[in-house]
C-alpha cells in the first residue's frame, strides 16, 4: 500500500499537532462524525495534563499486543451542549480492561473522521498509553458494525459503555449488528452520548484488520488547510493529498432535512459556480454525505468519501450546518480498497443506506495525483 | 415621529422620521469620547435642521457600537464570574476555557462549576446542590467578582436550574448582576456560556451607558420611549439593554443594510456599505439581513450569535492607491480616521481612494484642484479596479442566478460604478450616508423559539404551530402590535439518533413596535 500521508507519518502527537488532526478528521469525516472542535479541546485538556501521546504505526505492533479501540456513540448536537469529560473516556476502556481480565497495551480509533478521530487521543493521554496510527474504517460511518474489523470477523463485542455520571455496562452479543441495536438504546438512556469501547484484537488482528496512517493522514490534511488559507483556492490541495476529485463548487440554495430511523437524512441542492455554473449538484445525506448526483447523473456514493469544504477556507462543513447561501466544494475520494469488495459494499454500499443505486467509485486505474 | 440614531467609530448620525416613515432630516456629526456627547449634539443638529417638538417624538431609536469596542479593547469591563451547572459532565472543559488569555485577565475571569444540568429531553443530570452555590457565592464575594453569568446544561431545553441558582445567588449577594444563559444564547454549551460571560463582563458598562443615553434624549426635551439596535435589526428597550448589552454586538451592519432596504424600497438585493476602510456586502431577504452560517469570533471568543452574513473587502474612502495604470492596486491599507490629513485633497502626501473619487468628478471633498494633475489613466484604472473587486465580492454573496438589485450606502459609495458587472444598475438611495441611523428608526421587534422538541408520529404540525404562536407571542411581549407579527423563519433540524422524532426548532416572528408616545411616568420636567 502506498503511504497515504506522502512520508509525513507523525511519532506522537504534540499540543500543537491537534488543531491540524482535528481539521483534517473533519474532512475525512465526510460531513457527519461530529464537530471535531469539541474533540480537539479535550485533547487539549488531556495532553496539557499528560504530555504528549506517542503514535506506534500500524506495521511496528507486535502481534500480542493488546489493541482497544475507543470512541464517543451518541448525538453530535448534544455532545457540543453536555461536555463530555477526559475521566469518562479513560472509564470506558479501564471497563473493559477489567471485563477482560487483560492488559492494554495499545488505544486505536474506530472511525477516522469528526470527533472520534480526538477522543483516542484523550483515552491514550488519560491512560499513559501508545495511541495506534490507524483506524477502523478509513472514514466516518454512522453505525459501529461498519467497520472493517467485522469484514475480518473481528466480534465488535465484549463492548463498554459509560456516561459521564458513573453509569457503565458491558455489552455480550451474537453478532455486531446487535451491538450497535443494544448499545444505541443504552446510549439515549445515558442522555445521549456515551464513550465505548469495543473491537478489542490483538496486534495481529490489528494489522490485517485497520487502516494504517490515519492520524498522520488527518494531521496533513489539516496542514495544507492551514497553509492554503488565504489563497485563492484552499480547496485544490485537499484534493490532491488525498488522490480525490472535485465534484462541483457552488452555493447551497436548498437543504431539506427529515427524520427517519433517527438519522438526520436530508439532501442539499447546490447551484455550480466557476466552472460549474448552470450545473446543479444534489448531495443525499445521512449524518454523513453519501450519495452526490451533478445535472441528474450520479457521481459519487458511500463507500467512497464526499466531503463538503468551504470555498472560502478550505475547512470541511458538516451536514448539520449546511444552510441556505453556504459557498463550499464538493470533492470525492477514494475509501479503503477493501470497502469496494462485495462484502464491503454489502456492508457499507449505497444499498445499505436505502439507495437503490449501483455505487460510483472514483477510477483508481485512472491515474490518482500522488 | 421617530428619531434615529447610530453612533458608530467616527460618527454619530441621527435621522429624523414622520409618521409615514419619510426622512425629515438627517445630520452626521462626530462621535464623542462620552456616550452623551455626541447625541446631544447630533439631536440639536437634526432641531436645527428641522424644528420639531420634541413632545412629538414618539420613540427614539438607538444602535451603538460601544459594547462590542469595549470588548475589542478589553477596557471597562467588569470583574466577571462564569457559574457552569452540570456536574460531573463538562468538567474537563472549565468555562472561558477557549479564551485568549487578554481577555480572561480583562475580566478578571473566575469559573466555577456546580451540580445541575439536564439532559436533552429535559430529565435532569443531577439535583442542584444550594450549599455547593452558596460556598461558590461566599467565594466569589471574596474575590471581588460584581458580574456573574450563570450557564446550565441544556438549559434552552429547560431553564429550571439557571432561575433556581439565580435565586439562591441573589439571595446571598444581592448586589451581584446576574446574567442567565438561556436568555441569551442556543444549544451550544461553550458559545452560549462564553456569550453570557461577555453579557457579564459589560453589565456595569451598559448601566452607565443607558444612564447617559437617557440623559441625553430627555436632556432634549424627548419623553419618548428609547430602544436599542439588536443584532438581527430588531430593537430591545433601554431597560433590556441594561441586561442584554452582548445582544447589540453587530448592530451596526445590520442597521446599514436594512437602512438601505428601506431607503430602496427594494426587500431582496444585495447591499453594499463602502466605509473608511472596509466595504461591507451583505444580503437581505424580505428585508432581513442573511445570517452568517458559521460560528462567529469576537475579540478572538467564539459564540453563537447570529450575525449577519457579511462579506468584507479591503475597499474605503481611506484606502490607499498604487501602481500604474497597466495594473492599479486599491486596498487593503488604509489612511482610516487620518484621512483628513493624510489625503491629498486635504493637503496631504498620500493618493487615496477619495482622491481619485474626487479627480473623476465622482465628490466634492476637501480641495479638487489638490488632484486636478492625476494622470487620468491611473484614475480610470483604479475605479475599474474597485468596480471590479466589489462584482467580484457581490457575486460571491449571491445565492442564485436571478438577477439580484444592488443598493449601496456608506460614505465611500461614491467610488463604485453606476452599473456592476454581473448584477446590473446600482441604486443609490438618498440619504445613503446616514443609512444606518434610519435602519436602527424603522426597526421592529422579535420574538425567537429556539429548542429541542418532540414531536410524536402525526403530530409534527401540532408542534411546529405550537411553536409559532409562542415566537408570535414573545414579539408581542417585547413590544409589537399582536396584529402586525409575522413568522419570518422556520428552521428544522431533526437531532439523529435521539428518539421520539427529537427536533430542533427555531421560529423567529417579527413585528412592527407599538408606538405610545411618553414613556409611562417620565419625568415632567425634561431637565437632568
Amino acid at each position: 500500500m502506498s503511504d497515504p500521508t506522502g512520508g509525513h507519518r507523525l511519532q506522537r502527537l504534540r499540543i500543537e499537532d491537534l488543531a491540524d488532526v482535528a481539521r483534517g478528521a473533519a474532512v475525512l469525516g465526510t460531513g457527519g462524525g461530529g464537530d471535531p472542535h469539541i474533540g480537539e479541546l479535550l485533547a487539549r485538556s488531556a495532553v496539557r495534563r499528560h504530555g504528549p501521546v506517542e503514535l506506534t504505526a500500524l506495521a511496528e505492533l507486535p502481534d500480542d499486543a493488546v489493541v482497544l479501540p475507543v470512541a464517543m456513540m451518541g448525538a453530535p448536537t448534544v455532545m457540543v451542549e453536555k461536555l463530555p469529560s477526559t475521566e469518562q473516556v479513560g472509564r470506558a476502556v479501564e471497563v473493559l480492561t477489567r471485563h477482560l481480565g487483560l492488559r492494554v497495551t495499545h488505544i486505536a480509533c474506530d472511525e477516522a473522521g469528526g470527533v472520534n478521530s480526538l477522543i483516542p487521543v484523550v483515552a491514550a493521554a488519560e491512560l499513559g498509553l501508545p495511541l495506534v496510527d490507524a483506524d477502523g474504517m478509513g472514514r466516518a460511518f454512522p453505525e459501529l458494525q461498519m467497520t472493517l474489523p467485522t469484514l475480518y470477523g473481528i466480534k465488535g463485542t465484549p463492548m463498554s459503555i459509560v456516561d459521564e455520571k458513573g453509569n457503565a455496562g458491558i455489552f455480550e452479543t451474537i453478532d455486531n449488528t446487535w451491538a450497535e441495536r443494544l448499545a444505541r438504546t443504552a446510549t439515549v438512556e445515558m442522555g445521549c452520548s456515551a464513550m465505548i469501547s469495543n473491537y478489542a484484537m490483538s496486534g495481529a488482528e490489528a494489522r490485517r484488520s485497520l487502516v494504517p496512517g490515519t492520524l498522520s493522514l488527518a494531521a496533513a490534511i489539516g496542514r495544507t488547510i492551514t497553509a492554503a488559507k488565504g489563497s485563492d483556492d484552499p480547496v485544490a490541495p485537499v484534493v490532491d493529498h488525498l488522490g480525490g476529485r472535485l465534484l462541483f463548487t457552488g452555493k447551497v440554495v436548498d437543504v431539506a432535512r427529515r427524520t427517519t430511523t433517527g438519522f438526520a437524512r436530508g439532501e442539499a441542492r447546490l447551484e455550480g459556480t466557476a466552472e460549474f455554473t448552470g450545473s446543479t449538484l444534489l448531495l443525499q445525506f445521512q449524518n454523513e454525505n453519501l450519495v452526490a448526483e451533478r445535472d441528474g447523473e450520479l457521481v459519487a456514493t458511500v463507500p467512497d468519501l464526499i466531503s463538503t469544504l468551504d470555498l472560502a477556507s478550505g475547512e470541511a462543513v458538516t451536514t448539520e450546518t449546511l444552510r441556505f447561501g453556504h459557498r463550499v466544494a464538493v470533492i470525492a475520494s477514494p475509501c479503503d480498497p477493501r470497502w469496494r469488495s462485495d462484502a464491503g459494499l454489502a456492508l457499507a454500499g449505497p444499498r445499505v443506506f436505502g439507495y437503490d443505486v449501483e455505487p460510483v467509485l472514483i477510477d483508481l486505474a485512472a491515474g490518482v495525483p500522488a | 415621529m421617530r428619531i434615529g440614531i447610530d453612533v458608530g467609530g467616527t460618527n454619530t448620525d441621527a435621522v429624523l422620521l414622520g409618521d409615514a416613515g419619510e426622512v425629515l432630516a438627517a445630520v452626521k456629526t462626530a462621535t464623542t469620547s462620552d456616550v452623551s456627547g455626541g447625541i446631544v449634539a447630533a439631536l440639536a443638529t437634526l432641531q436645527g435642521k428641522h424644528a420639531f417638538d420634541p413632545i412629538g417624538v414618539r420613540a427614539v431609536m438607538i444602535g451603538t457600537t460601544h459594547f462590542i469596542n469595549a470588548l475589542v479593547e478589553a477596557r471597562r469591563l467588569a470583574p466577571t464570574a462564569a457559574l457552569r451547572l452540570g456536574l460531573p459532565a463538562t468538567a474537563s472543559l472549565p468555562p472561558m476555557v477557549d479564551w485568549p488569555e487578554r481577555l480572561v485577565e480583562a475580566v478578571h475571569g473566575r469559573a466555577y462549576l456546580a451540580h445541575g444540568g439536564h439532559e436533552f429531553d429535559g430529565r435532569k443530570i443531577s439535583d442542584l446542590d444550594e450549599d455547593e452555590l452558596r460556598r461558590h457565592a461566599a467565594d466569589m464575594a471574596a474575590h471581588g467578582v460584581r458580574s456573574l453569568a450563570i450557564t446550565s446544561v441544556f438549559s434552552p431545553v429547560s431553564a429550571e436550574f439557571e432561575l433556581r441558582a439565580a435565586e439562591v445567588i441573589a439571595a446571598e449577594l444581592p448586589e451581584m448582576a446576574i446574567s442567565l444563559s438561556h436568555e441569551i444564547g442556543r444549544i451550544g454549551l461553550l458559545e452560549r456560556e462564553n456569550a453570557t460571560v461577555v453579557n457579564a463582563a459589560l453589565r456595569e458598562l451598559a448601566a452607565g451607558i443607558v444612564d447617559g443615553l437617557t440623559a441625553s434624549v430627555l436632556g432634549a426635551g424627548i419623553l419618548a420611549p428609547i430602544y436599542l439596535s439588536q443584532n438581527d435589526g430588531t430593537l430591545m428597550d433601554v431597560e433590556h439593554a441594561r441586561r442584554y448589552p452582548v445582544s447589540t454586538f453587530a448592530s451596526g451592519p445590520t442597521n446599514s443594510m436594512r437602512g438601505a432596504a428601506v431607503l430602496s424600497g427594494v426587500g431582496n438585493c444585495a447591499v453594499i456599505d463602502v466605509g473608511g476602510t472596509t466595504s461591507d456586502v451583505g444580503v437581505l431577504t424580505r428585508g432581513f439581513p442573511r445570517e452568517a452560517t458559521t460560528e462567529v469570533s469576537v475579540a478572538g471568543i467564539r459564540t453563537n450569535f447570529r450575525m449577519p452574513d457579511v462579506l468584507s473587502i479591503g475597499i474605503g474612502g481611506g484606502s490607499l492607491v498604487t501602481g500604474t495604470p497597466d495594473s492599479a492596486a486599491v486596498g487593503s491599507r488604509s489612511v482610516g480616521y487620518r484621512l483628513t490629513e493624510e489625503a491629498l485633497v486635504f493637503g496631504g502626501s498620500t493618493l487615496t481612494a477619495t482622491d481619485i473619487a474626487v479627480a473623476a468628478g465622482r465628490a466634492d471633498i476637501g480641495d479638487a484642484s489638490l488632484v486636478a494633475h492625476l494622470d487620468r489613466s491611473l484614475v480610470r484604472a483604479a475605479l475599474e479596479r474597485i468596480a471590479a473587486d466589489v462584482a467580484d465580492a457581490v457575486d460571491r454573496m449571491r445565492t442564485s442566478s436571478a438577477p439580484l438589485p444592488v443598493v449601496a450606502v456608506g460614505g465611500g459609495s461614491v467610488l463604485l460604478p453606476d452599473v456592476l458587472a454581473g448584477s446590473g444598475e446600482v441604486l443609490r438611495p438618498e440619504n445613503f450616508a446616514v443609512a444606518n441611523a434610519i435602519g436602527a428608526a424603522i426597526a421592529q421587534v422579535s420574538g425567537e423559539v429556539d429548542r429541542v422538541f418532540t414531536i410524536e408520529p402525526g403530530r409534527r404540525h401540532e408542534v411546529l404551530d405550537a411553536a409559532r404562536a409562542e415566537a408570535v407571542e414573545r414579539a408581542v411581549a417585547a413590544g409589537a402590535t399582536p396584529n402586525s407579527v409575522e413568522v419570518l423563519e422556520v428552521d428544522e433540524v431533526p437531532l439523529p439518533y435521539l428518539p421520539g422524532g427529537a427536533t430542533r426548532i427555531r421560529v423567529k416572528a417579527v413585528g412592527d413596535l407599538q408606538l405610545h408616545g411618553a414613556r409611562a411616568g417620565a419625568p415632567e420636567v425634561a431637565g437632568v
